[in-house]
């Protein structure tokens, strides 16, 4: 057994010497770094770091506000891509486009722009406060600013299945007599659902980590408003680099956990799909 | 294939999904990229340009360029690399390096930068070692450079990858077989082949790297005028109430950050251009 096949090609071993050199260097060295740091604190030690009331309270509000935020980018998502697959108007490449901006536009200027908006000052946030709604500096402002960099993950992992979906299936379901909710929900919505997992568990891992687009918008105030990855800048300021480090493993065990979950939920219902 | 009739026949469905999904674009996401603009000319076009003549302002510009120098050719020349390896050759555990390639999009860049401390910390693991030795890394340009490059370490390997996979090695072959030394070949068949998709790697990882903030804000120590890239000196000049300059250095982020959008906008555009001539022959 060969660990690879033939081929006239040259530059195999100078390729792949580079790219695993590269990658032990700049991820894989850290990684292991970060996975051994927190256990100098002993088992017990990490359990205390990890649920302390205000570590507790940070990696909830990351963890669930993500959530939320994915869950609503779930709707807005299939609703975009909708239009954007389905509908011809005038505009539509220029919304397409625009589609991609909270990809492109760096986290800091997200955030300062979010909070200009959402303020009480902002127009937005005026707006809100006449209500009685406070937006920036609280858990809702914290939501937007999840909720505005999950929108493209989801509406691109839907665009192209929603593109490549066979329209004679929805003509045949039409043709026998289904309604527009039956053709959407028994149709429509299956053929979507791997894509649409995937797109909200990628706008859910995102959020969970995201720093700079949250930072200025939260208020960052303790057990209310701070995120996990500000609690991590926090500890490190205080020089416990085994506790940022405990927190910092949590989360990107918590993240692949769910990843993890979520794909194989996804492999079974394509699975079935298939059947 | 023709564009079908709509399936959906619902009167006024069509105008009422229409307006919402622009009402969601335009309050999410239009709205955020406008205030930018407006709050950085908001006291005129000439205190625009004093907010970015300040020396502080320049010194941050010059690093973040200077960062963005070294870590740019670094993943881009990483991202060909392993490109070649992986779309031209089958071997045992592909899909195990795809998924390590992938790594740094899942990891929030504050543990992107976390783990630099770990390292290079002044209680890091080599930290004594360093001081020892009088070397700054953390707090220091190395650091932000090494941050810099793992939270934009896969993109121009993510753009290379499926393309140079669809395009096989035919053609690479057949310049072997007619002679053509490996370099040759590669410098004649293949990087002609993917220059649009290069190029636009390495817009998107350079507009990343210039606009990164939560990585390298992590390992800067925001020494003013000395650690603070661009992103990094938005922040400062934010807490200090300096909100014309604070803008004035995000719309320049933001148009950096546009740059690769506007890029991959045309050439879908003259690309979908070019198919629809094809379909008229």
């Amino acid at each position: 057994m060969r660990w690879r096949e033939r081929s006239i090609l040259p530059g195999f071993g100078l390729s792949l010497g580079i790219t695993l050199t590269y990658l032990s260097i700049i991820v894989l060295i850290p990684l292991i770094g970060l996975a051994i740091r927190p256990w100098e604190l002993g088992l017990a030690g990490v359990w205390r770091t990890l649920t302390d009331d205000r570590v507790g309270a940070a990696l909830k509000l990351s963890f669930s506000l993500s959530a939320y935020a994915a869950l609503l980018n779930a709707f807005f998502g299939l609703l975009i891509a909708w239009v954007l697959v389905r509908y011809e108007f005038p505009g539509r490449r220029l919304l397409d486009a625009i589609v991609d901006m909270p990809f492109a536009l760096p986290t800091a200027v997200a955030g300062i722009a979010l909070t200009a908006l959402y303020a009480p000052t902002g127009p937005i946030g005026a707006l809100a406060e006449k209500v009685g709604l406070k937006t920036a500096y609280s858990s809702l402002g914290i939501f937007i600013a999840l909720t505005f960099i999950g929108l493209p993950f989801v509406v691109r992992a839907l665009q192209p299945v929603l593109q490549d979906l066979d329209r004679e299936v929805e003509e045949a379901a039409q043709t026998l007599g289904a309604s527009d909710l039956q053709r959407i929900v028994h149709v429509v919505l299956p053929a979507l659902a791997p894509a649409l997992i995937s797109g909200v568990t990628l706008a859910f891992a995102r959020a969970v980590g995201e720093y700079g687009s949250v930072v200025f918008i939260a208020g960052n105030m303790p057990m209310k408003t701070e995120i996990a990855p500000l609690l991590i800048v926090i500890k490190l300021e205080q020089y416990d680099y085994a506790g940022a480090a405990a927190v910092g493993l949590a989360m990107v065990v918590i993240s692949f956990g769910a990843l993890i979950l979520i794909n194989t939920a996804q492999l079974l219902i394509a699975r079935r799909g298939r059947r | 294939m023709s564009v079908g009739a709509p399936t959906v026949r619902l009167p006024g469905i069509a105008p009422l999904l229409l307006t919402a999904a622009v009402a969601v674009m335009g309050g999410l996401i239009i709205l955020p990229l406008l205030a930018v603009f407006h709050d950085a000319f908001a006291k005129g076009l000439s205190v625009f340009l004093s907010s970015l003549k300040e020396p502080d302002a320049q010194a941050a510009i010059r690093l973040t360029l200077l960062v963005a120098a070294i870590s740019v050719p670094l993943n881009a020349v990483f991202g060909v690399a392993s490109a070649w390896a992986i779309a031209k050759f089958e071997f045992k555990g592909k899909s195990l390096l795809l998924t390590l390639i992938d790594l740094p999009f899942s990891i929030s860049p504050v543990v992107s930068g976390l783990v630099w401390v770990l390292l290079f910390g002044a209680q890091g693991y080599f930290g004594e070692w360093l001081l020892d030795r009088d070397i700054k890394i953390i707090f220091a340009l190395p650091g932000l450079v090494l941050a810099t490059i793992l939270v934009t370490f896969p993109f121009v390997a993510r753009e290379l990858i499926p393309l140079m996979q669809d395009q096989g090695s035919d053609e690479e072959a057949a310049a072997l077989t007619l002679g053509a030394s490996g370099f040759t070949t590669f410098w004649k068949i293949t990087l002609p082949n993917i220059r649009w998709a290069l190029l636009y790697g390495v817009l998107l990882c350079n507009a990343r790297a210039m606009g990164e903030f939560g990585a390298v804000s992590v390992v800067s120590g925001h020494i003013r005028g000395e650690t603070t890239t661009l992103p990094l000196h938005v922040e400062v000049l934010y807490n200090d109430y300096d909100f014309v300059g604070a803008f004035a250095a995000a719309s320049v982020l933001a148009s950096l950050g546009l740059s690769p959008l506007v890029l991959k906008t045309i050439l879908e555009w003259r690309h979908s251009g070019e198919l629809a001539a094809s379909r008229r022959h």
